[in-house]
């Protein structure tokens, strides 16, 4: 969500989690940044953090997270640019359906949650908006840099805690992402509310309200997109738990059920639906706290891979300046991790075009998706693979390990089999009756 | 590299290709599409500004003019079929529309069209032209009641019937790309088929095939000339919004152009596998449905329900595992390729008739039955338990018990006996050419003696128990409906 597209880039990494960090790992930490190189590390937000849930399992992405590489201009230099890119037709969508929803103070969302099928109960709630100077004209959104931003949030939600009712927009929150603080922004509001069927005694919780422009028609949405937005949500969930645990709060106030904002059908009529994202919460919680144990992937690094994308000045003046290294030097360094590719990663790591031509050139089955490769049992090539199931080759079963004996037996099967059924003639239409 | 022998889907002689693009971050929001039955003469519609809803109900009327004649076409010719046990004697046509799309994402965008149009009115706050609830109807009849139908060839996607019959060396997730699909089963002269799909991929190159549209594209291209479109239209300078709305159609053209190409090029190769047996039986129930589909229209049914009732529902999904059911039987049946996989699998073994006793007999009661013995040697691994009822394509409707499975004395392989249950006719000994003969090659499967399913009991639709909601409201056009904004 374009929310933070008017806040100027504040360098990363606030003092107090930096210096925590240095004095538990100073030595991963040290060489992170010597991998990264003299640039400005690239801070985590929200949809990175949900992206570390997905292929858990690829050292070469936790490798360049961590250290903050900026993948997208990596994979520019080495020559596999990636293809993503938002429609400007999407993000105008987007921008005009959470203007919607957030119009008059969030009236239409406070509308949706108290209405039917909700029905939460939801006191009235003073509406703070935390993107815009306090001072300054409701009207414009001036840029408030995120440290203000950030303290702003923690204040209120103080006040929060205390048991004000408040609707918070535009909260910025933190998040301690492998020793480096990333803001993390949820795209609305948190507010106070119990749902339908709670007793008034008890307290009221905490949502955490995502605006979508995708529509659910009929009830329904396109799953993929349902799970990113869950998965997102959790960030903030967690992020907002952890607030209320610094300032003394007990971090279950902030529910675990999310409402997500949606049009509905195929109006631009907003529909709320409610989230449990306690799954999305524990795989994001797991992969934060695994980040930590990046030393052990670096620390066999040899000491020359890095992936400084910085740009030595020219050496006469007015010409371009040049890479400080090349695209083979980073390559070189990128096949000194190991990634786990799989056909999925296009659709969320920017290094995907290079770990797929990598894994072919290789002939790796990990390239034919991961079904295949979990039908073959444990033979990485498909080479092997193609070898064992002709069955010629003798040398190909010999050097077997004993846990693919069984796949090398299915492969000759397959093969055989195949083979066999070319033999036999199929039974095809006539051909005079095949026009009818 | 093929991996059916046999085309498992009917192509028709005309079908009509469709390629809809759609409006990045709307739900519905028709781009352009490029349609027709001749490659030499596509027709292309376009929406000069997606997001204006009468633009979106003219560019349906449109689109109904150009369906529904082909649709209708094919409803004037009907055979008489003569009455069975559970149907009366009737007309059914003698073909059927045949929509083919480039990926299910296309058909996708078609069912929510079809959602977006069926509810419509002639009236109400927001009235349409007459034919767009119709096209509706026939969208959804096509994208969301018989696409999902196992066997049915009505509406088809063409990447998952090519990935269907050719298996490629990249992963079925890349295989959703039509054009690096189409590359590696028919790659360009002087290419590989690896080549040509990374050559593909380029969306600079190659335009994808939908129905999202390249953000390079609709960032560089599409924008500015939606904008120029909208200035030229506000400012009612008419030359201008023609200047515009041509520029507009050339830019789409252009992208459209090349998938339909490779649309055509990909229905080139399919019909160059020859059609299975069942084919003919296939397209006959897709035309049965057809024509019982086009009478409830003539007879005033109302539109498809947004969610069907829970009887309705329970049929539907029983509908589907029995298409499925028989789908699978009769690929395998007709394609010797598909049967491997069931070999491989386990479910199947084949092998040579190495002895036959075809006068052994089962004295029951006071008759005497045949039940020949028959010897089977594979090479197969046979890991079916004795007992298992089985069935060789060459006889699908003889059940065969496997008695016993040894290995074999040759040292290689085993050996399978097997009795013939059935299928033999009604004498004491069996029917002429009823029994396999030694050194005949056979091939036998578990599922193809599996009982057909059979419908599940369901009670009439106004009989629904109230634990499943009761019976369901009859259709009303509800105001709301109507109303719906669709902006």
């Amino acid at each position: 969500m374009p929310t933070s597209s008017s806040v100027p880039q504040a360098t990363a990494g606030a003092p107090d989690a930096a210096a925590r960090q240095a004095a538990a790992s100073a030595g991963t930490s040290a060489r992170l940044d010597a991998l990264r190189g003299p640039v400005a590390p690239r801070s985590h937000d929200a949809r990175t953090i949900a992206a570390l849930t997905v292929n858990p399992g690829c050292s070469r992405r936790a490798v360049l997270d961590a250290a903050g590489v900026d993948k997208r201009k990596l994979a520019e230099r080495i020559g596999f640019p990636a293809r993503y890119g938002q429609s400007p037709f999407a993000i105008t969508r987007g921008i005009a359906f959470e203007k919607q929803v957030k119009a008059e103070n969030c009236a239409a969302l406070l509308e949706l949650l108290r209405g039917e099928p909700l029905n939460f109960s939801v006191p009235e709630h003073e509406y703070v908006d935390l993107g815009v100077e306090p001072s300054a004209d409701p009207g414009a959104h001036a840029a408030v840099d995120r440290a203000t931003r950030y303290q702003r949030t923690r204040d209120l939600f103080a006040r929060v805690v205390a048991g004000e009712p408040l609707l918070a927009d535009h909260p910025l929150l933190r998040l301690d992402v492998g020793g480096r603080t990333a803001y993390v922004e949820p795209d609305v509001v948190a507010l106070s509310a119990r749902p339908a069927g709670v007793s008034d005694g008890s307290p009221a919780r905490l949502y955490v309200a995502e605006v979508k422009s995708f529509a659910v028609i009929d009830g329904q949405a396109d799953p993929g997109k349902v799970g990113a937005a869950a998965t997102q949500a959790a960030v903030y969930v967690l992020a907002l738990r952890r607030l209320f645990a610094e300032l003394g709060a007990d971090p279950r106030l902030v529910a675990d059920d999310v409402i997500l904002v949606c049009p509905k059908d195929f109006a631009n009529q907003p529909s709320a639906h409610v989230l449990d994202v306690r799954r999305q919460i524990a795989a994001v919680e797991r992969q934060l706290t695994r980040l930590p144990r990046i030393g052990a992937l670096i620390s066999d690094l040899d000491p020359t891979v890095d992936f400084d994308l910085a740009v030595d000045p020219a050496e006469t003046k007015g010409e371009p300046g040049r890479d400080h290294r090349t695209a083979a030097e980073l390559t070189k360094s990128l096949t000194m991790i190991e990634a786990r590719y799989a056909p999925e990663c296009v659709t969320n790591c920017e290094m995907a075009f290079h770990c797929r031509a990598e894994s072919r050139a290789a002939g790796a089955a990990d390239a034919l998706g991961r079904s295949v490769r979990d039908a073959l049992g444990g033979i990485e090539a498909i080479e092997d693979a193609l070898a064992l199931a002709d069955g010629s080759s003798n040398a190909a079963t010999s050097g077997l390990r004993a846990d693919q004996h069984e796949a090398a037996r299915l492969l000759r099967a397959a093969a055989r089999a195949y083979d066999e059924a070319l033999r036999v003639a199929p039974r095809a239409a006539e051909p005079d009756g095949g026009a009818a | 590299m093929p991996i059916a022998a046999v085309r498992h889907v009917h192509v028709s002689d005309e079908p009509l290709v469709l390629i809809p693009l759609m409006q990045a971050g709307e739900a519905a929001a028709p781009l352009a599409v490029m349609a027709g039955t001749a490659r030499e003469d596509p027709k292309l519609l376009i929406v000069a500004q997606p997001r204006n809803r009468d633009q979106r109900f003219d560019f349906l009327t449109a689109l109904a003019e150009l369906l529904v004649p082909y649709i209708l076409a094919r409803r004037s010719h009907t055979e008489t079929v003569e009455a069975t046990k559970n149907r009366e004697e009737w007309d059914r046509c003698t073909d059927a529309p045949q929509l083919i799309l480039p990926n299910p994402g296309g058909v996708e965008a078609l069912r929510l069209l079809g959602r977006s149009a069926r509810f419509r009115t002639v009236d109400g706050p927001y009235p349409v032209d007459a034919r767009v609830p119709l096209l509706g109807r026939y969208l959804t009849w096509f994208a969301d009641d018989r696409a999902p139908m196992p066997g049915s060839s009505v509406c088809l996607a063409l990447t998952s019937v090519l990935g269907q019959h050719w298996a490629t060396g990249q992963s079925a997730l890349e295989d959703q790309h039509l054009p690096a699909l189409l590359s590696w089963i028919d790659p360009p002269r002087g290419m590989t088929g690896a080549e040509a799909a990374l050559r593909a991929e380029d969306p600079d190159l190659v335009p994808p095939a939908g129905p999202s549209t390249d953000p390079a594209f609709d960032t560089g291209v599409l924008a500015p000339l939606v904008r120029a479109q909208e200035e030229a239209r506000a400012a009612e300078d008419l030359r201008a919004v023609t200047k515009a709305e041509e520029e507009l159609r050339i830019a789409l053209a252009a992208q459209l152009e090349p998938t339909w190409q490779t649309v055509w090029r990909g229905i080139d190769v399919l019909r160059s596998l020859p059609a299975a047996a069942s084919d003919q039986l296939r397209w006959q129930v897709d035309r049965g449905r057809f024509t019982d589909f086009m009478t409830g229209i003539e007879e005033g049914a109302p539109p498809q329900a947004k969610r069907p009732s829970a009887v309705a529902a329970a049929r539907r999904l029983a509908d589907l595992e029995s298409a499925q059911q028989s789908y699978d039987r009769s690929q395998a049946i007709d394609d010797p390729l598909v049967l491997a996989r069931y070999r491989v699998g386990g479910e199947a073994f084949a092998g040579r008739i190495t002895f036959v006793d075809a006068e052994r007999q089962e004295i029951k009661g006071k008759r005497a039955w045949p039940r020949p013995l028959v010897v089977l040697h594979t090479e197969d691994e046979v890991i079916l338990r004795p007992g298992v009822k089985l069935a060789s394509p060459a006889r699908v409707a003889q059940t065969v018990r496997l008695r016993a499975v040894r290995p074999s004395p040759s040292g290689s392989g085993s050996e399978v006996e097997l009795e013939l249950q059935s299928g033999m006719g009604r004498g004491k000994t069996p029917e002429e050419g009823s029994v396999p003969l030694v050194g005949e090659e056979r091939c036998y499967a578990t599922f193809l003696a599996e009982q057909r399913g059979t419908r599940p009991d369901l009670p009439e639709a106004e009989q629904t128990p109230w634990t499943h909601g009761g019976p369901p409201w009859p259709y009303v056009p509800r105001a709301e409906e109507q109303a719906e904004t669709w902006e």
